[in-house]
């Protein structure tokens, strides 16, 4: 189980003076104003902040959708910002999962389906493909769901299945952006637990999020206000244990 | 992502709005159709015009008079007799033809302007003519100029509605023949009706009605089919001799089949009189005082029209075709709209621009597929009906053709929008609706 002590030895992703500007002359924008971030592994780190604050530009960096103004952002060992679109396509599918606040399913594809999609852009087999997609919807506890459509599942449901997706690849980092902002507090609830298992089981987590609720779960919580990083403190006391 | 991944999430995108796919399957399905159908078309009016054509004979030559003889001189029966005695290599039979059109008259009825051929009997083995009923006037009553006839079965009936015309006596301009045979019925071929016409021995068509000058024309066979163009050499040179043409007068431009080129060389080689002929060659065919005309020029100048028929036809088709390619293009740039999320997560989680580029050229490959298969059944369907009294012949490599085309119009039209797809970036893509 790992907790963090130094923030300075290397981890699974490193940020150095990252800047973030949009758009051109007096409708510049600085979305990023130099952030530094390191991010072990096993860490369970939520970023908080109100909106405006740049958090969702952070986001997009971590997930390497899209690429920085200037800094290096180093992820699992290799520098992101120097690669071309087809790179970080596959860095996306081999490196990271993401979880969204609105899903992001394929509608017209089951669970099931859904859950192997990254498979299938990394070329596995499809037998392989099946049995790891089948597994990973058995650890949210949706296996008996396999073959529903996302329209057919709840929401709560439905975010399980896109966290089985983004667990199937057996990511670095998995990413969540405000994952349960379109919940009822029930939902909240498993999804929160299904976090807290996967850190449990040492996966490096990062959830974007304004929610204290959220935020108290995680181990450490990195704040966040116009562009730079206002506080970074550790919950090392607090949720150790698994919450049921 | 392997291929059959790429192919199942294609068809997945075109079976999700069924509607509207099928639709734009409709229009390529008319654009192939019509493409293969109308080509059929063609390709079946022009193999009625050929059989037309064979019909008529194609080891059948026919010499006709120009009517302006330039000094030389007719082509009389005389003529003919030596032409058919001369022995030419690929001429199997010379016939003579005088033709006038007379009122014929039965004791009941009569009928004006009927064809009244004088002829041997070996017209009814170069002509498409056969005898059904009867027999032909035999060579002695044809060289005794007896008044014995063979009659078109349109004619028989008219002239004797109630019997048989076979051994009855019909009028000719005030002579009386008997009828000794009956024609099978024929179809029509030029502007003559060949089922209303009198054939009967050319010594007594010519004492009787068109005096011993000038014949209409000669039929000759060639022994084989592939000998027409040698015996029509063979004729021109026989008759520039019988003529006395002189073969500078045989120059070598004709497209209707006139015996000229050949007849010129070796015209020059035998007679000698070509010396100081190339000074004069220029002259033109219709400088002879007659043409030979086959049916294979005939065949051939047909199948040169059909042809240009059938191009347009086929052009036509292809407009629809286009049409229905940019019914693709228009439908694939919607799809891409109306999907830009699913482009979005897809790349989120890995999808490169290949395979989304490749999800929706499959995509529009699958539906211009589908609907070119389904018109090629529904062209082959349709061909098996006569339309405007053509029965279409299918060409074998037009379906191909208009299947290969239509593919090739949908990748070629879905590399727009799905090459947009491709280029969205991710977070823009996802943002979206």
């Amino acid at each position: 189980m790992a907790t963090s002590q130094a923030v300075t030895e290397t981890g699974v992703l490193e940020l150095r003076g990252i800047h973030q500007l949009y758009g051109t002359g007096d409708a510049q924008v600085h979305a990023l104003r130099g952030i530094d971030l390191t991010v072990k592994a096993g860490d369970y780190l939520a970023i908080m902040g109100p909106s405006g604050s740049g958090k969702s530009t952070l986001m997009n960096l971590l997930g390497c959708l899209d690429v920085a103004s200037s800094g290096t952002y180093v992820l699992a060992g290799s520098d992101v910002s120097e690669m071309d679109e087809r790179q970080l396509a596959i860095v996306r599918n081999r490196e990271i999962g993401f979880i969204f606040q609105s899903f992001n399913l394929v509608p017209r594809m089951t669970a099931l389906q859904n859950a192997e999609l990254p498979l299938a852009y990394g070329g596995v087999r499809y037998a392989e493909r099946k049995r790891r997609a089948m597994e990973a919807l058995e650890m949210v506890g949706l296996s008996h769901r396999a073959d529903h459509r996302p329209q057919q599942l709840s929401g709560g449901q439905q975010q399980r299945v896109a966290i089985a997706r983004a667990l199937v690849t057996g990511p670095t980092l998995i990413l969540a952006d405000e994952p349960t902002g379109n919940l009822d507090s029930e939902s909240t609830h498993e999804i929160l637990a299904i976090f807290d298992q996967l850190a449990a089981q040492g996966r490096t987590i990062v959830i974007i999020t304004h929610e204290d609720a959220v935020g108290d779960r995680a181990h450490r919580v990195v704040t966040i206000s116009d562009g730079l990083i206002t506080g970074d403190h550790l919950h090392a006391d607090k949720n150790l244990e698994p919450v049921r | 992502m392997k291929f059959g991944d790429i192919l199942l999430s294609a068809l997945r995108g075109v079976t999700a709005n069924k509607l509207r796919s099928i639709l734009t399957m409709l229009g390529v399905l008319i654009g192939v159709g019509a493409v293969i159908l109308l080509m059929a078309v063609g390709n079946g009016s022009a193999q009625r015009v050929n059989s037309l054509i064979t019909s008529l004979g194609t080891n059948t030559l026919t010499i006709r008079a120009n009517g302006q003889s330039s000094g030389s001189q007719e082509i009389t029966l005389a003529v003919s007799k030596k032409l058919a005695a001369a022995g030419l290599g690929h001429v199997k039979l010379v016939v003579p033809e005088a033709t006038t059109s007379l009122t014929v008259s039965s004791t009941s009825t009569s009928e004006s302007d009927v064809s009244i051929i004088g002829t041997t009997p070996a017209y009814f083995s170069v002509s498409t003519a056969t005898i059904a009923s009867g027999a032909s006037f035999t060579d002695a009553e044809d060289t005794a100029a007896d008044k014995v006839a063979v009659i078109g079965s349109t004619l028989a009936t008219e002239l004797f509605p109630t019997g048989s015309a076979l051994g009855q006596a019909i009028t000719v301009d005030g002579d009386s023949f008997t009828v000794v045979g009956i024609l099978a019925t024929q179809t029509s071929t030029g502007f003559t009706d060949p089922n209303s016409e009198v054939i009967a021995p050319i010594t007594r068509v010519q004492r009787s009605y068109t005096g011993f000058g000038a014949l209409t024309e000669l039929m000759a066979e060639a022994k084989t089919s592939g000998g027409v163009t040698a015996a029509e050499g063979e004729l021109g040179v026989e008759l520039n001799q019988l003529l006395g043409v002189s073969a500078t007068t045989s120059s070598n431009t004709s497209s209707t089949g006139t015996a000229t080129g050949a007849a010129g060389a070796t015209g020059a080689g035998r007679a000698g009189r070509t010396r100081g002929a190339a000074a004069s060659g220029a002259t033109s065919a219709s400088s002879l005082p007659y043409s030979i005309t086959s049916a294979s020029t005939l065949l051939s100048t047909a199948e040169a029209s059909a042809t240009s028929f059938t191009v347009l036809l086929a052009a036509v088709a292809a407009i629809s075709l286009l049409v229905g390619g940019i019914g693709v293009t228009n439908v694939m740039l919607v799809t891409v709209t109306e999907r830009t999320r699913e482009i979005g997560i897809r790349k989120a989680v890995g999808a490169t621009r290949g395979a989304i580029l490749g999800q929706f050229l499959a995509e529009a490959a699958i539906l211009t597929l589908l609907g070119g298969i389904l018109g090629v059944i529904v062209a082959v369907f349709l061909s098996q009906f006569e339309i405007d009294g053509t029965q279409p012949v299918i060409i074998g490599y037009s379906i191909p053709l208009a299947l290969g085309v239509s593919v090739a119009i949908g990748v070629f039209f879905g590399v727009y929008p799905a090459g947009r797809a491709a280029r969205m970036r991710p977070i823009q893509a996802l943002r979206s609706i």
